[in-house]
């Protein structure tokens, strides 16, 4: 049924009958709502509401000068269980990554991206072990630089690709995430115009993760366990300049 | 292949549970985690209540306009590499994954959480097709060890006791040292983690759920606190998403209005630990991420509840808060609804989706005391609408004919003011007095069903009624 010799650029639907299953689907909406889907005040209060996309109701916590928003967002991040330092400048992110490795008794390794924000740092001047590329599984610290960062929640975000793999996010034990004070932003809607401004309207990345503290789970018992599936510690450097 | 409703033998199911101890111990989490939680998240945010407007609003919106943001969404997701697959209902659902399945060769899937997954039945349909399906969602994994269903929609296996997790783990994992310490929450989960990083490693293709649909940017949305989800969409080759249709929003600032009731509503945390915007497969830049992305959007019956009184369910966002805040679902728990959804919002959407001939006793099993709508992140009027579910039932002479002229017969006597007044208050008299001392009854003829799990409360001896005319509606105290 399927075409085992389908292309796979072929992006139309794949199983036979597909097509009438989007007519019919379609079609039944039509029905149900009482509408042809032609109608031009329709068409254009979607197109508008998509143009527009307007940011509704956004919570005041996370309006604050600069300097009282990156400490909401410390705050915020402490609070779903992550560790925040904060240092002067990205040339002192090598050492506190070595600092933090070390006092939690981790091994003197760590895999981050081809992020040149990242590489450029002064890793030769710490014990690191880097490595460079995805995650393979076998990691036990991946680094990442995050694209932004959100006060309201203390919520860090991460945008896929070479620079910074998807796979560090998820499958190293521990995850260190170097934020710049200044990509910190009060609430989401700032940073998904940030998104929307790199990437143009519509599009985005193949990935936007937003993390909010370490992995976890309540499923036993409701007796919340950190390190669930994804890293067991999340460590936040935010880089003051 | 969907699993066989039990909802037509609820009330046997709610009454073998009400004795089930395990569960009834197990049960007791629900009531002490997740209600305090959310209050404090709702109070801790100045605007949640016009979030909550803006939520509602939002999805209301999308529903009238529905056929229009699919077409953009599928549009955008077509630009973006990834391919739709529209299912009328639940079995071209399952083809529409096996047939991605077989495709590739694939031979285990993982699952993340998704409960369009359990609605359409897909893990029967997997391994009757010669496949392993992988459950990752801890509590998944466990309900899925034990051959059961998930009872409640965000907390799957909340029905189950520490000891019942430790026992499972020690039947299915027999490959691991008999003699090791499971004995705690954290060692249980460490096992799950360590047997699932495996499978997650070498699944062929991964399978999640969808929260939210952007007709935006043909993205789809996944919230999880595990980090299963992520593995699973991220490390095979094909990543599959099952929607249904009403998971469409407009744009991605709806989203983030979406985001901030959902998981306050859900487990009272300000945001879940990984909230993730797939967009199509991975680009050619791109150093991980599956090749092909696929959604397979499904209908199985809700188009047909647009423009009906039923449109207002499709708001519904799958949190949990309704069950959570449910003295029947607290006493019952999940299983006892007798299919997919539990609780207020599966007494609502379970008539629509598998009709009200066979799902008529779970919007009856209500106090209608109204907490579920009080806390709906997107205002649901689920009482108002498990009404309409009874008058639906009354009008096509589904009940018993005990319960029809039972209703009839109190029609007749609520209609008739004077008599209705005299009889009541003689009743209500004549019950205090017989209740004596204790003020209650350990039995009561007609009402074993209440007096064999808890005593009847004796009345005060006055009615509502009489007591209301005595102090002409001031508040005071009892007559």
């Amino acid at each position: 049924m399927e075409g085992q010799a389908r292309p796979a650029g072929d992006r139309r639907v794949s199983a036979a009958g597909d097509g009438s299953a989007r007519d019919t689907v379609l079609g039944t909406v039509r029905r149900s709502l009482g509408v042809t889907g032609r109608e031009a005040p329709r068409r254009d209060a979607v197109e508008a509401r998509i143009a527009l996309a307007r940011p509704g109701v956004v919570p005041a916590r996370g309006q604050l000068p600069d300097a009282e928003r990156v400490a909401l967002f410390c705050d915020k991040a402490e609070a779903a269980a992550a560790t925040v330092e904060r240092v002067a400048t990205a040339a002192d992110v090598p050492d506190a990554v070595a600092r933090f490795l070390r006092d939690a008794n981790l091994p003197a390794t760590i895999r981050m991206g081809s992020d040149p924000a990242l590489r450029s740092l002064p890793w030769h001047a710490t014990a690191l072990d880097t490595a460079v590329g995805p995650s393979d599984g076998s990691d036990i610290n991946g680094l990442s630089w995050a694209y932004g960062a959100v006060a309201e929640s203390g919520t860090l975000v991460l945008l896929s690709g070479q620079d910074n793999p998807t796979t560090l996010n998820f499958l190293p034990d521990n995850h260190v995430v170097v934020v710049a004070a200044r990509d910190v932003a009060g609430d989401y809607e700032a940073v998904l115009a940030r998104v929307r401004e790199r990437y143009g309207k519509g599009l985005m990345p193949r990935t936007l993760n937003f993390v909010t503290g370490p992995s976890r789970s309540a499923d036993i018992e409701q007796t919340l366990i950190l390190g669930a599936h994804g890293p067991r510690r999340l460590h936040v450097v935010v880089v003051e300049a | 292949m969907t699993i066989h409703p039990t909802s037509p033998q609820f009330k046997e199911n709610a009454h073998a549970a009400l004795g089930d101890r395990e569960l009834q111990r197990a049960l007791g989490h629900v009531r002490q985690a997740f209600i305090a939680k959310r209050a404090a998240a709702a109070e801790a945010l100045p605007e949640f209540e016009a979030l909550r407007d803006s939520a509602r609003d939002i999805k209301a919106h999308t529903l009238k306009h529905l056929d229009l943001y699919i077409e953009a969404w599928e549009e955008k997701v077509t630009a973006a590499g990834g391919h739709v697959h529209f299912a009328r209902d639940a079995e071209e659902a399952r083809k529409a994954v096996l047939d991605i399945c077989r495709r590739v060769g694939a031979r285990t899937v993982t699952k993340g959480k998704s409960m369009i997954s359990e609605e359409i039945g897909l893990n029967a349909a997997i391994e009757a097709a010669g496949l392993v399906p992988v459950e990752t969602d801890l509590g998944e994994y466990i309900v899925q060890l034990r051959g059961e269903v998930p009872s409640h929609i965000i907390a799957p296996a909340v029905h189950l006791t520490r000891d019942q997790v430790e026992a499972d783990f020690r039947r299915h994992h027999v490959h691991l040292d008999a003699d090791r310490d499971i004995s705690t929450h954290h060692s249980l989960q460490a096992e799950a983690r360590g047997i699932l990083r495996e499978r997650f490693l070498a699944a062929d293709v991964g399978i999640t759920g969808a929260n939210f649909l952007v007709a935006e940017t043909g993205t789809s949305v996944i919230v999880t606190n595990e980090g299963n989800g992520d593995l699973t969409q991220l490390l095979p080759r094909v990543h599959v998403v099952l929607a249904s249709i009403e998971k469409l929003v407009p744009t991605l600032e709806d989203v983030g209005q979406l985001l901030r009731v959902l998981a306050r509503s859900a487990t009272g945390q300000e945001m879940s630990v990984y909230t993730t915007l797939s967009t199509g497969p991975r680009r050619p830049e791109d150093p991980d991420g599956p090749d092909e992305y696929h959604v397979v959007l499904i209908d199985n019956g809700r188009s047909s509840m647009l423009g009906t009184s039923f449109e207002e369910m499709l708001r519904c966002i799958r949190c949990g808060a309704c069950m959570n805040h449910c003295p029947v679902y607290h006493s019952v728990g999940g299983h006892a609804y007798g299919w997919i959804y539990p609780g207020p919002m599966g007494a609502v959407l379970t008539p629509a989706l598998i009709g009200v001939e066979t799902a008529g006793h779970l919007p009856n099993a209500s106090t209608f005391c109204g907490r579920c709508e009080s806390v709906c992140p997107v205002r649901i009027p689920l009482p108002k609408l498990m009404r309409h579910w009874r008058e639906r039932e009354f009008e096509r002479h589904l009940q018993p004919a005990t319960v029809r002229s039972g209703l009839t017969f109190w029609g007749w006597f609520a209609t008739r003011p004077k008599l209705y007044r005299a009889a009541t208050g003689l009743a209500m008299r004549a019950l205090h007095v017989a209740g004596g001392a204790r003020g209650r009854f350990a039995s009561l003829p007609f009402a074993k069903g209440w007096t064999d799990f808890r005593d009847m409360p004796a009345p005060q001896g006055g009615t509502f009624q009489s007591q209301w005319k005595a102090k002409r509606g001031r508040p005071g105290t009892a007559a």
